[in-house]
């Protein structure tokens, strides 16, 4: 007994002490080096924190990573706890930056101490996913989507699903549907699409990041809904697309506005972003859901960082000022191996204006 | 010295002063008795002081759904955010449901754990088993959460619950379609998740019975179940009834887990194979993407509720433990 | 102890008791189960992952392999600790103050109530609280404010077992040492507490088992960060919000990533579990 306690508290020393050499590591920046440099912070150390959607952190990770390899000695930090989160942390100022999926209302904006900036990083898409044995493929319109949500259609062999797919063995069986139960972006942006093709999604549910879903079970997270789908056959729920590209869980070729049937894709998100650049307001602050063009992907939607216009500290507004003009730049060229979609250049033309508006102590920063 | 079974705590009366104390005894500092019973009594009433603080604290929060929905906030089953309406019925069911469920199941196997690590198995099974059962204790809940999606909730949909629904389905818990996930999942894994506290603080309980009181009954003749019956879960009885308590707070707050198991609808009904929905889940789910003052305030008011959940259910099983173990010849 | 064999009413009798000692073997089956269950599908899913790397580097964005977590589990033991450092203490002075002070009166009635519905708020409420407390005082999210927020969940835990425990120490002992001429906090404190040692010892392992798994109060307190950082006032990154920030990607290797952590962290349970037993059974009284 003893000497088994002995050995574990020698275990737990190590731990910490492996754990704790990494304290005084000198910088190295040379391409062997896998890993952040990690400095401790010393003085011209610029350390920022961000928070918000989980929709994008995967790439900001990735460029808070490759940016610290440029410059080390700018540490940025990147944590999803949510799109209202990051609205709730950086009208609180306790993070440098935040992040959204969707736009922040009017009543939200007045809640800040400062003006907030909205700027567009990338744009996601929520792809329709089902498990159907010996079915691959299906076609589905706005309006039979909106049906099954709504409960009214209720199994897979309906006329409505089959009339769409005569080649597929829909079976006799309940439709099982699958939403999300936290609140997230991605509710947002499909019941924005689903109240804009559906006055009776409209007047019975509305739009929001938690809606009262008529019927289905709900899942925690994309992940979650993902599981659901994967787990129980004859199900169907809607995830951000990297979900269904990552588990190749089949997609559902839904219809847009031009009326071509259409899968997610990359391309497709893009369109819909260019589509919508013909109307689009200065504070980006729009949705970009049904959009036109023969080749979007109708269920796509921006996802923002959120700024100060004015910003307290002269050297961490640089900062983050830089980072974000290099992320709609250079940036732009990481996301679609990781399933994002690049802005459209017009877009990030416009952007680089708003990004001139930011300044600290009446001086622009960049 | 003195008897044999526990002295020697008492003959190490003299062993090994602290060097502080040896010099404030040098100094002539008395560090008295009521003074230590002081100290200690700040520190019981920090406890008071933040749940006091915490319940203030929500009350402030939530007062804009307490003024909005009062009373009706709590029979009402209407939750929707789009129309800011919430009424917190079917959490408050479904937290209840899931927690009782859980300590159903768990209560039962615990104290047979417990009684087995103790009194029944021999030297060297005990100690490694009653390791495991406390490292369960250590599974993060979303670890948990992702198995009982992954293989709890498969194994109930394909086997458990077509079996109950075969030979009790004329019971009213055993209604409708095998989903796997749903209640019966959720107070599953609950069960799983507060055995360990229940099972280690009971086994600690029963091991501190006196063997003299232990003796005795054998002596009178008793066997080895009639002695726990009558003797050991008696005389241990207030220390399972914590163990128990810890549990069923474990289960009342427990939120990640369940969250990915229970299907997050906010339905009442008695069947087990349908999906609810926990307090803290909604909490948990709505919380980080909550903007509306009102949502808020109403999700805080749930937090609340759950304080008077709680404290119920606690009195409960007070009541409870007290009455059943009272009686005479009563079993357990 | 042999008796009268032929009496039919001590053959019933044995046989209820062959059946509660088969009850008891059966529970303990079926509690064993899931417990294999889960650890050896956590183990099963995170061994792969199991590296030097993942002790000693920082993590690599997706599709880069070779990254570790070893800011995490920096974070992991310096918020327990803090946790702890405060828990602990309070936990179990609270518990000697119920145990030993608190049986009859109202006071000691009110506590333990209080420490009741303690033990049943939700971590996340926790988290909000401290958030409300800490964090927007600090204007910053700090590991301090985890490591209060986790102290919070451990001490109903550590101080109603420290009570029941106190109370099962029979009173002779106590009478002895004040007999001998020790004070009253002398009886306690080296007399009973040191016999009720190795219970209170279980509860401490179980609260902190308990906390270190835990994610939602950590979200909105210590939040996290991807740098390697010891700073006690800054935000600061902990496994279980590393666990859980890549089990709900869609990416394969940070999935691994999280199973591994999750196998981690449980051993690191496993172990301070260990060393908790070593200590007490080394210092504390033998039954």
């Amino acid at each position: 007994m003893k000497t088994l306690g002995t050995v574990a508290l020698a275990c737990t020393l190590a731990l910490g002490g492996v754990a704790l050499s990494g304290c005084g590591k000198k910088k190295r920046v040379s391409k062997g080096e896998s890993g952040k440099t990690t400095t401790s912070s010393s003085s011209g150390d610029i350390d920022l924190t961000g928070a918000g959607a989980t929709f994008p952190y995967p790439l900001y990770s990735k460029w808070m990573h490759e940016y610290n390899q440029k410059f080390p000695h700018i540490r940025i930090s990147y944590q999803s706890i949510g799109s209202g989160g990051g609205i709730r942390q950086i009208t609180a100022n306790t993070v440098d930056f935040g992040a959204s999926d969707a736009p922040m209302s009017d009543e939200e904006l007045s809640k800040a101490p400062g003006k907030l900036l909205h700027i567009p990083m990338t744009i996601g898409a929520v792809a329709i996913v089902f498990n159907l044995d010996d079915v691959t493929e299906l076609k589905l319109t706005p309006d039979v989507l909106s049906k099954i949500y709504l409960g009214e259609i209720k199994k897979w062999n309906d006329k409505a699903l089959t009339d769409l797919n005569p080649d597929a063995k829909l079976p006799d069986e309940e439709i099982t549907v699958a939403y999300r139960s936290d609140g997230s972006g991605t509710t947002a942006v499909f019941t924005d699409y689903l109240q804009a093709v559906s006055p009776d999604w409209k007047t019975k549910v509305g739009q929001g990041k938690a809606v009262k879903f008529p019927t289905g079970l709900g899942a925690k997270g994309n992940e979650g809904v993902a599981g659901q789908v994967k787990t129980t056959p004859g199900t169907i729920g809607y995830v951000e697309l990297a979900y269904a590209i990552q588990t190749k869980m089949p997609v559902v070729a839904l219809q847009n506005k031009a009326g071509k049937f259409v899968k997610p894709s990359l391309e497709g998100i893009s369109a819909a972003a260019a589509g919508a650049l013909a109307t689009m307001p200065a504070d980006y602050r729009v949705s970009i859901v049904n959009a036109d063009g023969d080749t979007t992907y109708p269920i796509a939607a921006f996802t923002y960082i959120l700024v100060y216009e004015e910003m307290k500290d002269a050297t961490k507004g640089k900062a983050i000022a830089n980072f974000l003009w290099w992320a709609i730049h250079d940036g732009q060229a990481m996301g679609p191996p990781l399933n994002y979609a690049k802005l459209p250049a017009e877009m990030v033309t416009k952007e680089e204006g708003t990004l001139k508006q930011l300044k600290a102590n009446g001086q622009p920063l960049i | 010295m003195s008897s044999n079974e526990s002295a020697p705590a008492a003959g190490r009366l003299r062993v090994r002063r602290a060097p502080w104390l040896a010099w404030l005894r040098r100094h002539e500092v008395n560090v008295g008795d009521g003074l230590f019973r002081m100290v200690t009594a700040v520190f019981a009433a920090s406890a008071v002081v933040l749940i006091a603080a915490m319940a203030i604290e929500l009350v402030m929060e939530s007062t804009p759904s307490l003024s909005k929905f009062g009373l009706s906030f709590l029979w009402s089953s209407d939750w929707d955010p789009v129309a800011e309406v919430y009424g917190a019925l079917p959490y408050i069911f479904g937290t209840v449901m899931s927690s009782l469920l859980a300590l159903v199941i768990a209560v039962p196997i615990a104290l047979g754990v417990a009684i087995f690590l103790v009194e029944l198995a021999p030297r060297p099974l005990a100690r490694p088993i009653g390791f495991m059962v406390e490292l369960l204790a250590a599974v993060p809940s979303v670890v948990y959460g992702l198995w009982g999606i992954f293989v709890l909730a498969p194994w109930l949909r394909e086997h458990l619950e077509p079996f109950l629904a075969h030979t009790l389905g004329w019971l009213p818990f055993f209604q409708g379609k095998a989903r796997g996930i749903g209640m019966l999942c959720g107070g599953v894994v609950l069960a799983i998740m507060i055995l360990p506290t229940i099972a280690s603080v009971s086994r600690d309980v029963l091991r501190a019975v006196p063997a003299a009181q232990r003796e005795g009954a054998l002596a009178l003749g008793a066997t080895r179940w009639e002695m726990i019956r009558a003797v050991v879960l008696p005389y241990a009885r207030s220390g399972i009834l914590g163990a128990v308590i810890l549990g069923l707070g474990r289960a009342l707050g427990e939120t990640m887990a369940i969250t990915m198991v229970i299907g997050n609808r906010a339905e009442i009904s008695w069947s087990l194979f349908k999906l609810g929905y926990s307090m803290a889940s909604v909490i948990a789910n709505e919380f980080a993407e909550a903007t509306t003052d009102l949502h808020l305030a109403a999700l805080a008011e749930i937090g609340l509720l759950l304080f008077g959940v709680t404290l119920l259910l606690n009195m409960g099983a007070r009541i409870l433990v007290w009455r059943v173990s009272r009686l005479p010849g009563e079993k357990k | 102890m042999p008796a009268a064999a032929a009496d039919l009413g001590y053959r019933r009798r044995k046989l209820v008791d062959r059946l509660a000692r088969g009850f008891c073997i059966g529970a303990t089956a079926l509690a064993v189960l899931p417990l294999f269950l889960v650890l050896y599908y956590v183990a099963e899913k995170g061994l792969a992952g199991v590296s030097w790397d993942f002790f000693t580097k920082m993590p690599m964005p997706v599709g880069e392999t070779g990254g570790g977590m070893k800011h995490a589990l920096m974070g992991t033991l310096i918020v327990v600790a803090v946790a702890s450092a405060i828990g602990i203490p309070v936990g179990i002075l609270a518990g000697i103050y119920l145990g030993e002070f608190g049986q009859g009166g109202k006071f000691g009635q009110v506590v333990r109530f209080s420490a009741d519905v303690m033990a049943g708020i939700p971590s996340i409420t926790v988290g909000l609280f401290v958030y409300a407390v800490v964090v927007l005082t600090m204007g910053s999210f700090s590991a301090l404010a985890g490591g209060i927020a986790l102290a919070i969940l451990m001490i109903p835990t550590v101080m109603r077992t420290t009570e029941e425990m106190l109370k099962l120490v029979p009173a002779h002992l106590r009478e002895a040492a004040l007999a001998l001429g020790a004070p009253k906090r002398r009886a306690i404190w080296r007399v009973a507490v040191r016999t009720a040692a190795p219970g209170i010892a279980t509860g401490v392992v179980l609260a902190i088992a308990r906390i270190s798994g835990e994610t939602a109060p950590l979200l909105f307190t210590a939040l996290g960060k991807d740098y390697f950082s010891t700073d006690l006032g800054k935000p600061i990154a902990t496994l279980p919000v590393q666990i859980y920030n890549y089990a709900i990607s869609p990416y394969d290797d940070w999935h691994q990533q999280a199973w591994t952590a999750a196998l981690v962290l449980v051993f690191m349970v496993l172990v301070f579990n260990l060393a908790a037993r070593a200590l007490v059974a080394s210092r504390g009284a033998k039954r």
